[in-house]
């Protein structure tokens, strides 16, 4: 384990986190608040920190599997706990272990809130809330990787432990330029949903928290209501852009290359949009009669939908309230979630692809027990490990989701408020059922159940392994 | 520089290492995945599973944009035809890497038939710098700048040597000879050395000059030996057969001992001239009993490094004989260093260099072209020529008022046929080929060994 490697790139992690916080600095100078300055003396403090940290180059450069894992999720809960400093000593959230709770929320782009108003929030803490989402959506790694040239190859180790997916591949040869690019579509994309927003009448800065909470994937709003305030078109603006950032961003960089004919072959993609359609088409039937037209019920039935399957979490109505099937189905699409390589959370619809077509060939194999089988997706050969690593993936997720619900019963609330708390964390969505509903929050839960949901979240959000990793003993081993 | 590599054998992992390391776009093509999945994992590179032959393949690898592929995958057949589908559907220029001693003759009608940019055998190559070393044993390395007419020698500072506890400048004063010593290694390092550099027992040092001064050179530090005369070579796979076919041309005798029968007959037919012996190489007896401990040059050639170790240690104490190892392996080199097993042949580096040659005199410019290149002590350090070209700032400035970057040496101008060994009042020409040593960094063209 190369510890002095690690603690260098802490450093480089606490030198970023510096630069972002002095943006909800700034947001509190414009409204003239004075928790601003409490986010800049942070920002010192990490920045002073960066820099004794990153102060002596290591000996050895070298990254292998074991340390990117360690290094992105030691990172992620360092940037959290750093994160979490201001909200509390500005007095917004005032106890830290719920402001740790909200950060994490937010850099997992989970969305899950412990605030009872959110409204009462400061403008800094508000912007900052959504502004984790932004970042933790496509990831810090792969933002300090289009900026900095890192040392070298390995540093796929990192971008491999951070990007959600079975397989990590590069679009282009280099590590840098792939980071650039997705970082480019990333900026492009948010960019014109705050355009579209602000064009059709939202407030610049709702356009700016909406819009972050949409492209991450996250869920934050700024009102105790989400969406459901704001106009059906600015409400149509989110659900499509909701949808876009739940599709693989190989797809985008297909489009822009000009393979067009590939972009729209991608079976994952495919696969996805296929289920967004169905799913909402057999909600806006189930709910009929709930609101006034037609097109009303289809717009808050396609927003459930798309935020929910994309593990966004926002809301525009209270589905807690809908039937039972709609509600059934919302809460299977909180497992499936979107497509690897974007910036949403969840199982990923190309592991379920992928297992579904396992359980084919394992029972083609007991008709035919001498047949040789390769699953193929997108007409290559899948690898072995690459399967068995999905299969893998399944069995902690479900170690992880019963462990979790079995250690927050201990609060005694009702089995859906556990279920989908859990479901709603683990797959980084946000809201849940019952009492962690749209309308409700996560405050009501003991400290101790808190900080399992925290595990939840950072798990779903690194895709299990780097957690799962940092516990093994061996991993710490000076070798 | 857009590059695809087909194959991530042992010579398509040192080109990939050092490529990237300048910072080409690289993607490497391979039908293992467990063996590409580890290069690109250590390397900033992407990598495609699939067959390099399959046009889909190559498509998806990007050949439309690529400017250039390298096929060196261990079938000869399928990297020519690689070579030509990549031509036909890219602009990119290919390089193959060919080793069937029955296309060695035919490389130049290959390249013009089937627009191959190079062909490379590695084999071809580390038996022609095999033969060097035995016409030259003084040296453990041989090679050559200036189209052949500059020698670049290296050998080892050994006990008694008159040279140990001289400094450089000393050495000047007292041989009066136009040699340079262009870099020293010394345990990990490597050194370009100043005037007040001290010889010390150990230090692998570098010399250019010409081939008669350099003779001279060795008799004075009491190295001096003839050529080789008889060889003795275990092992007579492709490089053995490569090197029998020249020594034999030149006259040396030869025994090859090989343990496959077929091989013995076949060797046998195509080299008449030489003793093939069908027996184990590591048998102490059977290396004996053909006189190992009266041969002038051992070269050992097997296919296994370690028995190549081995039998050169062996016998280095059994005989006074001129050895020579191949090692294929890329690891435990610094301790291979330590072993003093004279000189070693590490056959993909010598391809790595040759294509890395052809790779930097690609992005010429109006000042100079990369003519060769040499790689010292794992790459620390580099020997560069260049062909000067067009009228460039430097141009007829004394060397004195150029700042040149720390750890740079001219070592050697060549011009009209001329070896000049460069002092402060020197200038550069435009048509000169220069010999440039550095080390910590290296260049794609003249320029850059200034200061900026």
């Amino acid at each position: 384990m190369n510890y002095s490697m690690i603690l260098y790139i802490l450093g480089f992690v606490l030198k970023f986190e510096a630069g972002f916080l002095l943006l909800p600095a700034v947001t509190g100078l414009v409204y003239g608040e004075f928790s601003g300055v409490y986010y800049l003396i942070t920002a010192v403090v990490c920045a002073v920190l960066g820099y004794l940290l990153g102060r002596k180059e290591p000996k050895s450069m070298m990254l292998y599997t074991r340390e990117g894992f360690v290094s992105v999720a030691l990172s992620w809960i360092v940037m959290s706990v750093f994160g979490a400093l201001p909200m509390t000593l500005c007095g917004d959230i005032p106890f830290y272990v719920d402001s740790l709770f909200e950060t994490i929320s937010g850099f997992t782009t989970t969305g899950a809130s412990i605030c009872p108003d959110v409204e009462l929030l400061t403008h800094a803490t508000q912007f900052w809330r959504s502004f984790t989402h932004w970042i933790g959506g496509m990831g810090v790694f792969v933002f300090i990787m289009a900026i900095l040239p890192m040392m070298g190859g390995s540093t796929m180790n990192l971008m491999k432990a951070e990007s959600p997916g079975p397989s990590v591949g590069k679009l282009v040869p280099h590590v840098k330029d792939t980071a650039k690019i997705l970082y480019g579509l990333y900026l492009g994309i948010t960019v014109a949903e705050a355009i579209l927003l602000i064009v059709f009448g939202m407030p610049v800065f709702d356009a700016l928290t909406t819009t972050f909470g949409t492209v991450g994937t996250g869920g934050f709003g700024i009102k105790a209501d989400s969406i459901a305030s704001y106009s059906s078109t600015l409400q149509w603006i989110v659900t499509i852009f909701m949808i876009m950032s739940g599709i693989n961003y190989t797809a985008y960089y297909l489009i822009l290359v000009k393979k067009f004919k590939d972009a729209f072959s991608i079976e994952e993609v495919r696969w996805y949009l296929a289920i967004v359609l169905i799913a909402g088409a057999v909600i806006t039937v189930n709910v009929r009669g709930f609101y006034d037209s037609w097109g009303e019920t289809l717009k808050h039935a396609f927003f459930q939908v798309a935020s929910i399957i994309t593990t966004t979490g926002f809301a525009t109505t209270d589905f807690d309230l809908w039937p039972e099937m709609s509600k059934t189905i919302l809460v299977i699409l909180m497992f499936i979630g979107a497509c690897a390589g974007s910036t949403g959370g969840g199982m990923k619809v190309s592991r379920f692809v992928i297992l579904f077509k396992t359980i084919r060939k394992e029972l083609s194999i007991i008709i035919h027990p001498r047949e040789i089988k390769k699953i193929r997706m997108d007409g290559h050969a899948i690898e072995h490990e690459v399967v068995r690593a999905t299969n893998v993936f399944l069995a902690i997720y479900f170690v992880i989701l019963l462990g979790s619900v079995l250690l927050i019963s201990v609060d005694e609330f009702s089995f859906t408020t556990n279920f989908t708390a859990v479901a709603a964390t683990l797959n980084n969505i946000g809201p849940g059922l019952d009492l962690v509903g749209p309308t409700r929050n996560f405050a009501a839960f003991n400290v101790f159940s808190k900080f399992v949901l925290m595990f939840d979240m950072l798990a779903g959000r690194l895709e299990l392994f780097p957690v799962m990793v940092m516990m093994l003993p061996s991993t710490w081993k000076r070798k | 520089m857009k590059i695809i590599i087909v194959g991530c054998g042992k010579v398509g992992l040192t080109l990939a290492q050092q490529l990237s390391q300048e910072n080409h776009e690289l993607t490497m093509i391979d039908e293992d995945a467990y063996r590409l999945h580890r290069v690109t994992d250590s390397l900033d590179a992407m990598g495609i599973v699939g067959n390099g032959v399959n046009h889909v393949v190559l498509q998806e690898a990007g050949v439309e944009t690529a400017d250039l592929l390298i096929a060196v995958t261990g079938n000869d057949e399928k990297n020519l035809l690689c070579s030509v589908i990549a031509r036909k559907a890219g602009h990119c220029q290919t390089i193959a890497r060919i080793r069937n001693p029955i296309y060695n003759d035919e490389i130049e009608f290959l390249k013009r038939e089937f627009g191959v940019a190079m062909i490379i055998n590695p084999e071809y190559a580390a038996a022609e710098e095999i033969f060097r070393i035995f016409q030259f044993p003084s040296a453990i390395r041989v090679d050559s700048f200036a189209k052949g007419n500059v020698e670049f020698l290296q050998f080892k500072v050994i006990k008694d040597s008159p040279l140990i506890g001289k400094k450089l400048y000393q050495m000047h004063q007292e041989f009066k000879l136009k040699v340079l010593i262009g870099t020293v290694i010394r345990g990990d390092e490597v050194i370009i050395p100043n005037g007040s550099y001290e010889f010390m027992e150990g230090d692998t040092v570098s010399v250019v000059a010409q081939k008669m001064v350099a003779i001279e050179f060795f008799k004075i530090i009491n190295m001096a030996k003839d050529r080789v005369r008889d060889v003795m070579i275990a092992g007579g796979g492709e490089i053995g057969f490569y090197l029998s076919k020249l020594l034999v041309n030149a006259g040396t005798g030869l025994t090859i001992i090989d343990n496959d029968k077929e091989r013995c007959e076949y060797l046998s037919t195509e080299i008449p001239d030489a003793t093939i012996i069908y027996g184990d190489a590591t048998e102490q007896d059977l290396l004996i009993e053909e006189g190992l401990e009266n041969v002038g040059g051992f070269a050992a050639l097997t296919g296994v490094d370690e028995e190549n170790i081995l039998l050169s240690l062996y016998a280095r104490d059994v005989s006074t004989a001129k050895t020579v190892t191949r090692v294929d392996r890329g690891s435990f080199n610094s301790v291979i260093n330590e072993m003093n097993l004279g000189s070693i042949i590490y056959p993909r580096i010598i391809t790595s260099d040759s294509i890395l040659k052809f790779v930097r005199s690609w992005n010429t410019d109006s000042d100079s072209e990369v003519e060769t290149l040499y790689k010292l002590a794992d790459g620390k350090a580099e020997a560069v020529e260049f062909i000067l070209k067009g009228d460039s700032s430097f141009l007829g400035i004394p060397l004195q008022a150029l700042k040149f970057r720390p750890n740079t040496l001219i070592g050697c101008i060549y011009r009209n046929h001329q070896v000049i060994i460069p002092s402060g009042q020197d200038t550069l020409k435009a048509g000169d080929s220069v010999i440039v040593m550095m080390a910590g960094y290296r260049v794609s063209s003249i320029r850059e060994i200034f200061e900026k």
